[in-house]
């Protein structure tokens, strides 16, 4: 095509270069980059992905098959761009690509964010419809957010020939984009696709914020934004999508759907030489209109209808154009590149061709509602014989479709069905402002659209008219699929991978449905096409994860003391989003002699840990001990306040599910711990059954992990390290028992002292308020200098909980364990119900070789076996071989001075004195089944 | 590969569309991949002539066109283990058996583990796998890192790669192509395959289904298999059998089509499981929404969620777009293993519960249910999957070891 020397919606002032496929071509800022490839001549912009075929721009919009290229550079290269949506810039790199996008390694510079936005009305598509929606309920008050793709609004105004009021279009589109500019609550968003429809009028959109200015334009703005728009209406004024036509090779460059040349004609000043217009409906008639106004030869209009009766078509008669009805298209030829010629042109009726020059040939199938976002919420279609195609059934809940989208094509229609759409979302929603009068423009009388969408191949070779123009796929490829004895357009989308390419199908979809129809005389309207889904159009990943990138894909947990631990230079550990201390590794000490370290000192002096990850519900009201006796296997009701408890919860299924320390601060108040792990999980457990299950119980709760910093002062010397920072609490074994819990005071900070222990050991658990766990901490350490306290970290902890036989539930346990299972038999309660009692009466919990927990010492004192290894009988078996077990914990044992652990075997401490092996790639060394636990096996020194 | 050369390997003919037969031997109801493949091992493995299935949509309108293709067989318990190698034995043979180009393609299933916990968990299903004659391997975050160049390893990651097991074995197949081999090699052996034609009833005489109400008639059936995945539910309780399945939307998602630059298929419990295609289009999967639901739909934060998972593993994937988005509905047991076996009414068999895991059970589950409905008991591999395994609490537990961490 060529650029005319005025006119179009560009700046001429700013020319603008650009790389093609390497070479420097150069266009006017308002340019698409289709159509500054087309201003410089570049036909064939890429090649089709099955048979290689040459193809070249086939529309203005959406509809677009073809040009789909790479964008951009380095690490913001982004493939498979649709052309005929980027605007150019000055510098902008783009390719041409062979089938597959291209994705880069290199870091990508550009951010994606994401905003949530609530509106009263949201209006999807910013041409007439959707500006006249927009203006009455903006003027009614009513909270609008409108969106279109196009850097401006107008839509279709934009590239067509229009008179509102008696005015160019233009006029009132500035006037409206004026007038809801000055309204406060209306938010225009340009550049603004809306792509996925979501339940409850969720409707998320992609704007680009920066993709249309030069890439050093930039910096410091967002790539693209995405929006999560939630609406009490909306209103989808999407258009409709001009839709091709099937003939021998149709997929040519210079073919084009009628509306694009008029777009590339108003819009971007392109014009060809010579046209064939080809149509079954009134709109194209535009184009005939329009290009002979700007001086193009119109070779021929072919109207595929017996009869044009319409408005358009009686004016194109009385302008003298010669109109051929009964007329169609029959094959093209094009030069040595495969561009277009010529067109074969023949009486539908049969007869003889002859052939037509011409440099672009403008199709026009019909036009089809745009219903995309409309069917990701299930709604429904229906065929519309007058229109030929398939028109919105009843529109989803709050939701209104409206003028072309709604088959609605003329203006005036468009512009009176906007309004009153506006109009009737905002009065819904009890908005009642000014009124303005709506806009007028004389809509011709439509006639009715042929049905006509195939013409027959006169040497019956349908292998070069294409039905999927972007996947290739040809009339004849779903013959073939008939024959094979498909029938369902599900079907045959999958045996032809119709409707599958990155445009998914658009302009494909409805001539498929009508190919399978017609191939097996099914009516149409049963066959039906493949619906939307979402996106409507293709978003990268990057714009949904926004800005979950990074450190901030998930927020770092991290405790009070978390700064004592950086800078006693602990090795950290992941433990869901926290951050624990795993061990503190003193200069030139690895984790092994760390760890050693750090069990001694909890063993034979003092030493302390942050435990401030564990989770914490604060537990109230009346029915509060009945609510805890149902959720624990073991009784709670009898604890005394001032008393704490080991508990143990299961799921419904009788699974251990996790475990804590129940403490009693009042007759009706509890303060439970959960693990780290299960801090939500249990809190929602608890909301649950209060909620759903019994509601009639008098019981609230509070999740106060984060209201209380902890720290276990541990090991024979703590009482000592302990006393002097408290006052007037006495921490004799007499006055202050294992397992009971005192507020008071220490280190001067108000405090919970409990006597827990998870090592073994004495133990003086302290807790204060969250910001008061630094101080505490500092106060601790300070205080046991003397002793030489020491800081250990979940390594050692893990290593004194195993030697003491405790499980972690969810590594010594797992979803099929009970509480049993685990040795905790003595926690269930009998006399009482609790969640998932009923279970573990099954036939299968009672049995008696179910897997129990046993501790193992290797043969090889200085071998640990590693954790997650399966135990055999015999070590020579073929696989499949009979496992008996598995290893959950295993160490170096400093208190045994060997290696040791626990595993879960079948029998469980029946084995008790068995040899069994833990084959793996290289050997399998042998294990003694033994009693769990290792230390202190009466307990002495945790009461102490 | 050029994109379009596997559509091109459909064959000239795939099936006869009959109308249904007054009767039949064996009347699978459920055309998904489960149905035909059922079907398809009754005739050939137990050469029972007169076999239908009845779909009430089109063959494969379910999970079996919504799902990510991922094929392994390194399930922890001893049970799945056994049934699943089962199951990719069958599909190392079948594109021959079958004589379809399948694409199945065994380039590795390898599972990210990102701290010690999940390090832990994937040591132990290695372990297990291994003793039970599945191949499985431990990377650690370097041998992750040669295995699939484009994860990201650094140490700076907000959850680092630690490692991960690879089950080489493992793999992808091409969904549309099964749905389409196995319906041609049932047709071949005589079955009829009867679309839209939906169950409203069940004849049952003395504790004994006869026969079967559908959309197109009565149709009297010697043995009756079930195969409905999320419908079972309702098509057991027609026969007054109570099936403990809660269905949930499972959302995947495919790219547009891109250069090759996965060469496996990676998975992790961010959340996360991707491969490409031979086509070239990345397809993802996620996590289930967290309800209860028969809506091909799911939530949108689930997607969000899901590309923030990915590009912490896969930065590059960054402007990759995201063309189609759709939820299948898995059926889920309270154990996650399914249920294959037979019911408290006589020749009424039940095969649902795959859950998030049925398209690389396919070609076992039919082999495994053919045999139990031939020979009105289950096979050895299936007797663990029972129905009343609900009521012993022998159960199956396939949820994955639980995520707590101390």
């Amino acid at each position: 095509m060529k650029r005319r020397p005025s006119g179009g919606l560009l700046d001429r002032d700013r020319a603008l270069r650009f790389s093609w496929d390497g070479r420097t071509l150069s266009g006017f800022a308002g340019d698409t980059l289709a159509s500054a490839l087309l201003g410089n001549n570049v036909s064939t912009v890429g090649r089709s992905v099955a048979q290689g075929r040459p193809r070249g721009v086939m529309s203005a919009g959406l509809e677009e098959a073809h040009a789909f290229a790479q964008i951009g550079e380095g690490g913001a290269t982004e493939p498979l761009v649709r052309s005929t949506g980027v605007e150019l810039y000055e510098g902008l790199v783009a390719r041409s690509l062979s089938i597959r996008g291209v994705l880069s390694p290199e870091t990508d510079s550009g951010r994606f964010e994401k905003r949530y936005a609530h509106a009263d009305v949201m209006v999807v598509g910013g041409g007439p419809t959707g500006i006249a929606a927009a203006l009455a309920a903006g003027l009614q008050g009513a909270r609008v957010v409108i969106a279109d793709e196009g850097p401006e609004l107008g839509g279709a105004l934009l590239r067509d020939r229009y008179l509102i009021d008696g005015r160019p279009a233009a006029e009132w589109v500035r006037a409206a984009g004026l007038m809801l500019a000055g309204l406060p609550e209306v938010r225009v968003l340009p550049r603004t696709t809306a792509f996925a429809a979501l339940d409850q009028n969720g409707i998320v959109l992609a704007e680009r914020v920066s993709q249309h200015l030069p890439i050093a334009d930039r910096s410091g703005l967002a790539d693209r934004r995405l929006w999560r728009v939630r609406a009490k209406q909306v209103i989808l004024a999407t258009g409709a999508l001009e839709r091709p036509l099937v003939f021998p090779d149709n997929d040519r460059p210079g073919i084009m759907l009628a509306s694009a040349a008029r777009a590339y004609l108003h819009r971007f000043a392109l014009t060809p030489e010579r046209i064939v217009v080809f149509a079954t409906n009134d709109d194209a008639y535009r184009t005939v209109f329009d290009l002979h106004d700007a001086g193009v030869v119109i070779a021929a209009v072919l109207d595929a209808r017996d009869e044009a009766t319409g408005g358009l078509p009686r004016k194109a008669r009385q302008a003298g154009f010669e109109i051929e009805t009964g007329a169609v298209v029959t094959g093209t030829i094009g030069d040595q590149d495969g561009v277009l010629q010529a067109v074969r042109v023949a009486r539908l009726a049969g007869g003889g061709e002859r052939l037509v020059p011409c440099d672009l040939l403008a199709v026009s199938g019909g036009w089809d509602p745009n219903l995309n976002l409309h069917q990701q919420r299930r709604g429904a279609t229906r065929w519309d014989d007058r229109l030929a195609t398939f028109l919105p059934g009843a529109a989803v809940p709050m939701q209104t479709i409206v003028g072309a989208a709604n088959g609605r094509y003329g203006l005036n229609d468009c512009l009176v069905g906007g309004r009153e759409a506006g109009l009737a979302a905002a009065a819904a929603l009890g908005f009642a402002g000014t009124v303005v009068p709506a806009p007028s423009a004389g809509d011709e009388a439509e006639g009715e659209h042929a049905s006509v969408w195939h013409i027959t191949a006169p040497d019956g070779d349908e292998s070069r008219s294409f039905i999927d123009l972007h996947r290739d796929v040809t009339v004849a490829g779903v013959t073939r699929a008939l024959g094979a004895g498909v029938r369902h357009v599900e079907h045959v989308k999958r045996y032809t991978l119709i409707g599958t390419g990155v445009e998914q199908g658009r302009s494909a979809k409805v001539n498929a449905g009508r190919a399978v129809a017609g191939g097996i005389g099914l009516d149409f309207a049963q066959v039906g096409v493949s619906s939307g889904r979402p996106p409507a159009e293709p978003v990268p990943f990057a714009l949904l994860a926004a800005r979950s990138r990074g450190a901030l894909f998930e927020p770092v947990r991290t405790t009070p003391i978390h700064p004592a631990h950086v800078a006693l230079g602990a090795v950290f550990e992941d433990a869901g989003q926290w951050k624990r201390a795993r061990y503190y590794p003193r200069p030139g000490e690895g984790m092994s002699e760390a760890v050693v370290r750090e069990c001694l000192a909890v063993r034979n002096g003092v030493a302390l840990m942050d435990a401030s990850t564990l989770g914490k519900i604060d537990v109230q009201g009346p029915d509060s001990a009945k609510f805890l006796d149902r959720l624990y296997t073991n009784r709670i009701g009898t604890l005394k306040p001032g008393r704490a408890r080991y508990g143990l919860m299961c799921r419904l299924d009788g699974v251990v599910f996790d475990d804590g320390v129940v403490m009693r601060l009042e007759p009706n108040r509890f303060f439970v711990t959960t693990t780290t792990g299960n801090a939500g999980p249990v809190m929602e457990w608890m909301e649950q059954h209060l909620q759903t299950e019994w509601p009639d119980l008098r019981v609230w709760l509070t999740s106060v992990t984060e209201q209380w910093a902890t720290v276990p002062l541990v090991g024979p010397r703590a009482r000592e390290v302990l006393a002097p920072l408290v006052v007037g609490m006495d921490l004799s074994k007499e006055a202050f028992p294992f397992m009971a819990v005192k507020d008071g005071v220490v280190a001067g900070l108000p405090a919970r002292v409990a006597r827990v222990s998870f090592s073994g050991e004495l133990a003086f658990e302290v807790s204060v308020a969250w910001d008061q766990g630094l101080a505490l901490w500092d106060a601790l350490l300070d205080a046991g200098s003397a002793y030489a306290i020491t800081p250990y970290g979940t390594e050692a902890l893990d290593v004194l909980r195993t030697e003491k036989g405790y499980i972690i539930v969810g590594q010594d346990t797992d979803a099929t364990t009970t509480p049993a299972d685990a040795g905790l038999e003595w926690m269930i309660a009998q006399d009482k119900d609790f969640l998932g009692k009923r279970s573990l009466e099954r036939p299968a919990m009672q049995r008696t070789d179910r897997k129990g927990l046993v501790g193992i010492l290797p043969d090889d004192p200085g071998v640990v076996v590693p954790e997650g290894c399966h135990l055999v009988a015999d070590p020579n078996e073929a696989t499949p071989m009979t496992i008996l077990g598995h290893i959950t914990s295993s160490f170096v044992s400093p208190s045994i001075r060997r290696s040791f652990g626990l595993a879960m075997v079948t029998g469980g401490r029946a084995r008790v004195g068995q040899r069994l092996y833990a084959p793996m790639m290289n050997g399998a060394p042998a294990v003694t089944i033994v009693d769990p636990v290792f230390y202190d096996p009466k307990g002495a020194r945790r009461d102490g | 590969m050029h994109p379009n050369e596997h559509a091109l390997h459909n064959p000239e003919f795939l099936w006869r569309n009959p109308d249904p037969k007054p009767s039949y031997d064996v009347v699978i109801v459920g055309g998904g991949l489960h149905g035909l493949s059922t079907a398809y091992h009754l005739a050939r493995n137990h050469g029972i002539k007169r076999v239908a299935v009845v779909e009430r949509g089109w063959l494969g309108n379910g999970n079996a066109v919504r799902n990510t293709t991922i094929i392994r067989s390194n399930y922890l318990r001893d049970e799945s283990a056994a049934l699943y190698e089962h199951c990719l034995k069958l599909w190392e043979v079948w594109t021959e058996e079958l004589d379809y180009e399948i694409l199945f393609s065994q380039r590795g299933v390898l599972t990210l583990n990102h701290n010690l916990h999940e390090v832990r968990e994937g040591h132990r299903g290695m372990y297990s796998n291994q003793l039970n004659g599945v191949d499985s391997e431990w990377l650690d975050a370097q041998a992750v890192k040669e295995f699939c160049p484009i994860v990201n390893t650094s140490a700076d990651l907000r959850y680092p790669v630690a490692g991960g097991t690879l089950q080489r074995r493992g793999g992808i197949a091409r969904h549309d192509a099964v749905v389409f081999a196995l319906a041609r090699a049932a047709d071949r052996l005589g079955v009829d395959l009867i679309q839209g034609c939906e169950v409203t009833g069940f004849d049952i005489q003395r504790g004994r289904v006869t026969g079967l109400v559908t959309t197109k008639g009565r149709i009297g059936a010697g043995k009756v298999g079930l195969v409905g995945a999320g419908r079972t539910p309702l098509l057991a309780r027609m026969a007054g059998i109570e099936v403990p399945l809660q269905s949930a939307p499972l959302q995947a998602l495919v790219s547009d089509i891109v250069e090759p630059m996965l060469p496996c298929v990676v998975s992790n419990a961010l959340h996360v499981y991707v491969s490409q295609a031979h086509k070239g289009e990345l397809v993802m999967g996620a996590g289930r929404d967290p309800y209860t639901s028969y809506a091909q739909r799911g939530s949108f934060h689930i997607l969000e969620d899901q590309m923030a998972a990915a590009l912490q593993v896969f930065p590059i994937f960054g402007r990759v777009h995201l063309l189609r988005t759709w939820a299948g509905i898995v059926d889920v047991t309270p154990d996650a293993s399914p249920i294959v076996g037979i019911t408290p009414v006589e020749e009424l068999y039940l095969n649902c519960g795959w859950g998030t895991g049925g398209f690389k059970a396919t070609p076992g589950s039919g082999w495994v249910f053919a045999h139990t409905i031939a020979h009105g008991a289950p096979h050895a591999l299936n007797a663990a999957f029972s129905l009343d395994r609900f009521e012993t609490g022998a159960l199956i537990d396939e949820h994955g070891a639980s995520v707590a961490v101390h």
